[in-house]
């Protein structure tokens, strides 16, 4: 096993007796993955690396304001000192592109996990208890859900006002309804097991029996919504931030920066390069959204051998 | 925006508390949330929408509209707009879908499926300012109408707009589309016609796409109700006097009467649209109405 550097069958075949290590494993599947796939998890990856250590490759500060607005591109001396130029205020664009990429994943990450976890626990305890309760949230979670989530979210922001502990809670609110479904349904099926019922009559607690017995076997549809909450949360926080309802300034975030940068969209026909203030946040969100997708794609793929309708 | 309610964001920070408290109490924004919420219901109910806050200034005239006027202009601009985009849209999807299912794994049909994949998932303003970018020589980038402009002129603003809207509801139908008729090729039925010698196009056309429909209806149904909701961003992008750009409006100036009126015409039209679907999927499949 040790010498073989490419997979092969019949070399799999052959030593049956060694049991392959969990990075064996990971390296055999992934050398299966297609090219997109590959792509995807590069950029995911990326994106990682740039929110973690944003404040060490931006060239300026999150918010700070130079005397000169540039173009982009505008060489003095033989260099670019903002090579994306400044915004409207002369804050430096490449610098708030990275912190923007801490702020608004950061964001979205958290929110994901908020609605994961109270979607994913009252799916859970629903799928256990089929009693009065489950009616009471699945009916409810049905009239959260016929109403069209941004105008909900955009709704209860007129409500509760913009901050981004409200923002955050709003749209976990509204994304776990999505999660409790999924949960709920997939959950139904392992809760009927022999071994659930031998673990209620061991007499073991409801957080013991949905956190042993069935979370670990409705993991894998779990993970994959994972991905696509996220890159659906990420769009809709960007999308209310465009809008100028999301993530306040002075904090850099890709949706407002578009909203800033769209001021100077209507002189594109004369110099294209005025797109670029809007165009290369929006494009940042669309890769990343593109990114996720293609890897969640292959997940599913991978672990439940569906085929697509092909 | 702002903290605070909207008696404070007009009056300034200067006001007195006692005349932010007179102003709340005019507007009825001192009574307990439920009760503002169930006079709304009844007075909605009796087919009145209210009267919006903005228009109040801190010198004391009253210059608010009825919320049915701010509102009914807008929301025939923004049904204009979603019906033109649907008009192509549809037809076009339908096309694109069902010549996709029969050139199976051409390479038609893979560019179609991989253009499509990637604009699912890309955000409506990101496609709105690519095509700024590429049509702004030949296209306005403003999509400003007014009421007594002509047919011709209004379509070419909204040219933009649509197109914008269109690209972003195509690709879910088509693929919606394709994997339903794609479904049916495999059924038993559609081998027996093609063994017995029946041209494609009318396997197509006779045998698959009456049960077909169904599916599509639904798709598209949903695909309205998106283009409901995706209106909202688009119009802000292209500044559009739609119903969505006066709802981000009243949300960010706190004008909760106006904001309500909106998410009301939303919710209700999304949940029409669903319910159509609905009811168009049991009328072709009889076999719903029977629950085993």
């Amino acid at each position: 096993m040790n010498k073989k550097t490419k997979y092969s069958a019949a070399g799999e075949v052959g030593d049956v007796r060694v049991r392959r290590t969990r990075w064996g494993r990971m390296k055999i599947i992934l050398s299966k993955a297609p090219i997109s796939a590959w792509f995807g998890m590069f950029v995911v990856a990326c994106y990682a690396f740039v929110a973690v250590f944003a404040p060490l490759l931006a060239p300026f500060g999150e918010a700070e304001i130079f005397a000169k607005a540039d173009l982009p591109w505008a060489w003095h001396d033989g260099n670019a000192k903002h090579f994306f130029g400044t915004d409207q205020i002369g804050r430096d664009t490449l610098s708030r592109l990275i912190y923007g990429a801490r702020n608004t994943i950061g964001i979205a990450l958290v929110t994901t996990c908020l609605s994961f976890l109270i979607g994913g626990s009252l799916g859970l305890i629903a799928a256990i208890n089929r009693s009065w309760l489950d009616q009471f949230l699945s009916r409810g979670i049905d009239v959260l859900m016929s109403i069209p989530s941004l105008i909900f979210a955009l709704m209860l922001l007129s409500i509760f006002g913009s901050s981004i502990p409200s923002l955050i809670m709003i749209i976990a609110v509204l994304d776990s309804t999505r999660v409790y479904r999924l949960t709920r349904s997939v959950a139904i099926n392992v809760a009927i097991m022999d071994y659930v019922e031998a673990a209620t009559l061991r007499g073991e607690g409801l957080e013991w029996i949905m956190r042993r017995e069935i979370l670990p076997n409705i993991m894998t549809p779990l993970v994959a919504e994972f991905g696509l909450r996220f890159s659906f949360v990420f769009l809709t926080i960007a999308a209310l931030s465009f809008l100028g309802l999301g993530i306040q300034p002075p904090t850099a975030d890709w949706g407002s920066m578009v909203r800033d940068g769209s001021r100077f969209i209507q002189f594109v026909a004369f110099d294209w390069t005025l797109a670029l203030p809007s165009l290369l946040p929006a494009g940042a969100v669309a890769l990343l959204t593109v990114a996720v997708n293609f890897v969640v794609d292959w997940f599913l793929h991978m672990t439940s051998g569906l085929r697509d309708e092909i | 925006m702002l903290p605070g309610d909207f008696g404070e964001s007009v009056l300034g920070q200067q006001a007195l508390p006692e005349t932010v408290e007179a102003f709340r109490r005019e507007l009825g924004l001192d009574k307990p949330a439920w009760q503002r919420y169930l006079s709304w219901v009844a007075s909605v109910a009796q087919g009145d929408l209210g009267t919006s806050f903005s228009g109040r200034a801190a010198s004391g005239n009253d210059n608010s509209r009825m919320v049915i006027d701010l509102v009914a202009p807008r929301l025939k601009n923004t049904l204009f707009l979603a019906g033109v985009t649907a008009a192509i849209a549809v037809p076009l999807s339908l096309f694109l879908g069902i010549m996709a299912a029969l050139k199976r794994n051409s390479i038609y049909d893979r560019t179609v499926n991989a253009v499509t994949l990637t604009t699912i998932s890309f955000p409506e303003f990101f496609l709105a300012y690519v095509l700024i970018v590429l049509m702004a020589k030949y296209f306005p980038t403003l999509a400003n109408v007014t009421e007594d402009m002509l047919l011709g002129e209004r379509l070419y603003k909204i040219a933009l707009p649509s197109l914008t809207m269109t690209l972003v509801i195509i690709a879910h139908m088509m693929r919606m589309t394709r994997a339903s008729i794609i479904n049916l090729l495999s059924s038993p039925y559609v081998e027996m016609a093609q063994l017995k010698g029946v041209s494609k196009s009318k396997v197509i056309l006779k045998h698959v796409m009456p049960n077909a429909w169904a599916p599509i209806a639904t798709v598209i149904a949903f695909n309205l109700g998106y283009l409901v909701v995706g209106v909202v961003v688009v119009e802000v992008v292209f500044v559009y006097p739609g119903i969505g750009q006066l709802m981000v409006d009243s949300v960010s100036s706190r004008d909760i009467p106006v904001a309500q009126a909106c998410a009301l015409i939303f919710a209700a039209t999304y949940i029409l649209l669903n319910l159509l679907a609905d009811i168009i999927g049991i009328v072709t499949n009889p076999r719903l109405l029977h629950p085993r």
